[in-house]
């Protein structure tokens, strides 16, 4: 998946990841933030998951992190993704605190494993914005 | 805990509808209809005694309001919670509650689908797991659902104890092997370890003869106080604790993938029950994939975090194991239209009823049936006793 020639649909914003996205497009990663509980929240939400709290806050995040889980997909559930087969399902664990799914790229899938330090990195979208992806830390990407 | 259902209501009427094709190319109103019949005719009951009603599929909204009109049942209780495949045990906590707490007497738990002939006619699938936040942040990626999130805690499991791709291919031999003594099971030719791995991915590291069949299929079962289940002629199954639990909706907020919301749903259960996993004779567990088999298996206790791989490895959950396990052949060989819940209630009642032939459980006196719905989300547990354990 390494994404020259994006297809992807399009995911669609919210009013609340707005902001998100938006900072997609100069490849800046943002988290939001509970300053009554100090935690990093993902996914981008109205309120602290933790304590329902709605002073979040925007902040940079590090894109570093650790592979938690992964899954070599062999088969798309959509057609516009059917050519990037094999691909790296993953969840990162971000050094924020905080879990997401992504895929892992510049990589042959085999070389991906659990416990395995990624960095972010971006592939563009037909509308400007960038998608989140991550590739191993070491991988000079 | 003080408070307790145990013995409050019991299962008198089970029926359930499978096809040797896989496919039942009836209208569903119509397939619902017959198992209903048949299960109130098992339990020696009438249309007009049924005064609560479950269902949580099958209408367009007010599933169980829909249903209940076609029916012409006018319920006093009422129940269209859905949680998933889990939904259906939820159904017995809740009616066992509503009928200890003398809201009404007998409930009737329906459950029906038909992928397999709607595909045939061009239906989708799994568009219930399109919701807003999974579109945003999920689909994306390619993640191919339900399969793809049960394959990354497959592959957490995996790396966090070590669990084996043969270990868990067990689990889909040995549910292979009571499909094979159930003529009613779909798919009951002789599988073995090197067939599972050797069957390629969707997703790994789970391979396809560890998913769960799709065929259509329909299930109900009658649930009534303990006053009215010792008039009928068939013996009660005796609902002894319940209890369930929801911990995420999407796989990437799983706290946990290697720990299910079963912790909490099975810890209920049993201490409501009175009884501990060592005193259960059989189970029936939620087997939309091995893994998922694996990981209820240590969270109700049987066995240590960590270890379902070694404890399913020798066959203990097939037959003639020390714990058997899906004894109908499960969703992975005997049915899977969408949601297996159903389906573990009815063999359940079956195994406790002594009703199995050829696949029977000697002496089976005690069952737990655990459901599991969305992925890994949301679990419920019941455990039942037949009269002796009372």
């Amino acid at each position: 998946m390494t994404g020259s020639a994006p297809t992807r649909n399009l995911p669609e914003p919210t009013e609340i990841s707005q902001p998100f996205w938006d900072a997609t497009r100069e490849q800046r990663l943002l988290l939001q933030r509970c300053p009554q509980c100090d935690r990093s929240v993902w996914y981008p939400r109205a309120v602290c998951p933790t304590c329902l709290g709605d002073a979040l806050e925007w902040s940079e995040a590090s894109g570093r992190g650790t592979v938690y889980a992964m899954s070599v997909h062999h088969r798309a559930p959509a057609a516009e993704l059917a050519d990037f087969v094999p691909y790296v399902v993953a969840l990162v664990d971000l050094d924020e605190g905080v879990r997401l799914m992504t895929n892992v790229v510049g990589v042959e899938p085999d070389r991906v494993h659990i416990g395995q330090r990624v960095q972010a990195t971006w592939e563009p979208l037909a509308d400007g914005r960038q998608l989140l992806l991550f590739t191993p830390e070491d991988s000079g990407a | 805990m003080t408070y307790s259902l145990r013995g409050a209501a019991a299962i008198v009427g089970a029926a359930d509808e499978v096809s040797p094709t896989g496919e039942i190319d009836l209208p569903l109103r119509a397939l619902e209809a017959r198992v209903i019949r048949a299960a109130l005719a098992d339990a020696g009951l009438t249309p007009s005694d049924v005064d609560g009603l479950c269902m949580c599929t099958g209408g367009t909204l007010m599933h169980s309001v829909e249903l209940a009109e076609y029916l012409g049942i006018q319920p006093h209780w009422t129940d269209s919670t859905q949680i998933g495949g889990a939904s259906y045990e939820l159904f017995v906590e809740h009616a066992s509650n509503a009928i200890a707490a003398g809201l009404c007497e007998t409930v009737l738990i329906v459950y029906a689908s038909t992928p397999r002939a709607s595909r045939r006619r061009g239906g989708v699938g799994m568009g219930v797991l399109a919701t807003p936040e999974r579109l945003e942040w999920e689909t994306p990626y390619g993640i191919f659902l339900p399969i793809g999130a049960y394959a990354l805690a497959a592959s957490r499991h995996m790396a966090q104890f070590g669990t084996t791709p043969e270990q868990l291919a067990q689990i889909a031999v040995d549910t292979r092997r009571w499909a094979s003594m159930n003529d009613r099971a779909y798919a009951r030719d002789p599988l073995t370890v090197d067939d599972v791995l050797g069957s390629g991915f969707v997703a790994e590291p789970l391979h396809k003869l560890e998913y769960c069949l799709v065929t259509d299929g329909a299930g109900a079962i009658v649930v009534t106080s303990a006053e009215r289940a010792r008039e009928l002629a068939k013996p009660p199954v005796w609902v002894l604790g319940a209890a369930s639990s929801h911990s995420h909706s999407m796989i990437s907020q799983m706290p946990d993938l290697t720990t299910t919301p079963g912790v909490e749903s099975g810890r209920r259960a049993f201490a409501m029950s009175g009884l501990t996993p060592s005193d259960i004779d059989v189970v029936e567990l939620y087997d939309s994939f091995t893994i998922t088999v694996l990981l209820a298996l240590e969270d109700l206790g049987f066995c240590q975090k960590g270890e379902g791989g070694v404890f399913v490895a020798d066959g203990r959950i097939g037959p003639g194991g020390e714990l058997p396990g899906q004894t109908s052949g499960g969703g992975l060989s005997y049915t899977h239209p969408g949601a297996f819940g159903m389906f573990l209630l009815v063999e359940a009642t079956r195994q406790l009823r002594g009703e199995c032939g050829e696949r029977q459980v000697p002496d089976a006196r005690t069952a737990v049936a655990h459901g599991c719905g969305g992925v890994l989300s949301a679990t419920s547990t019941v455990v039942f006793g037949s009269e002796e354990v009372l």
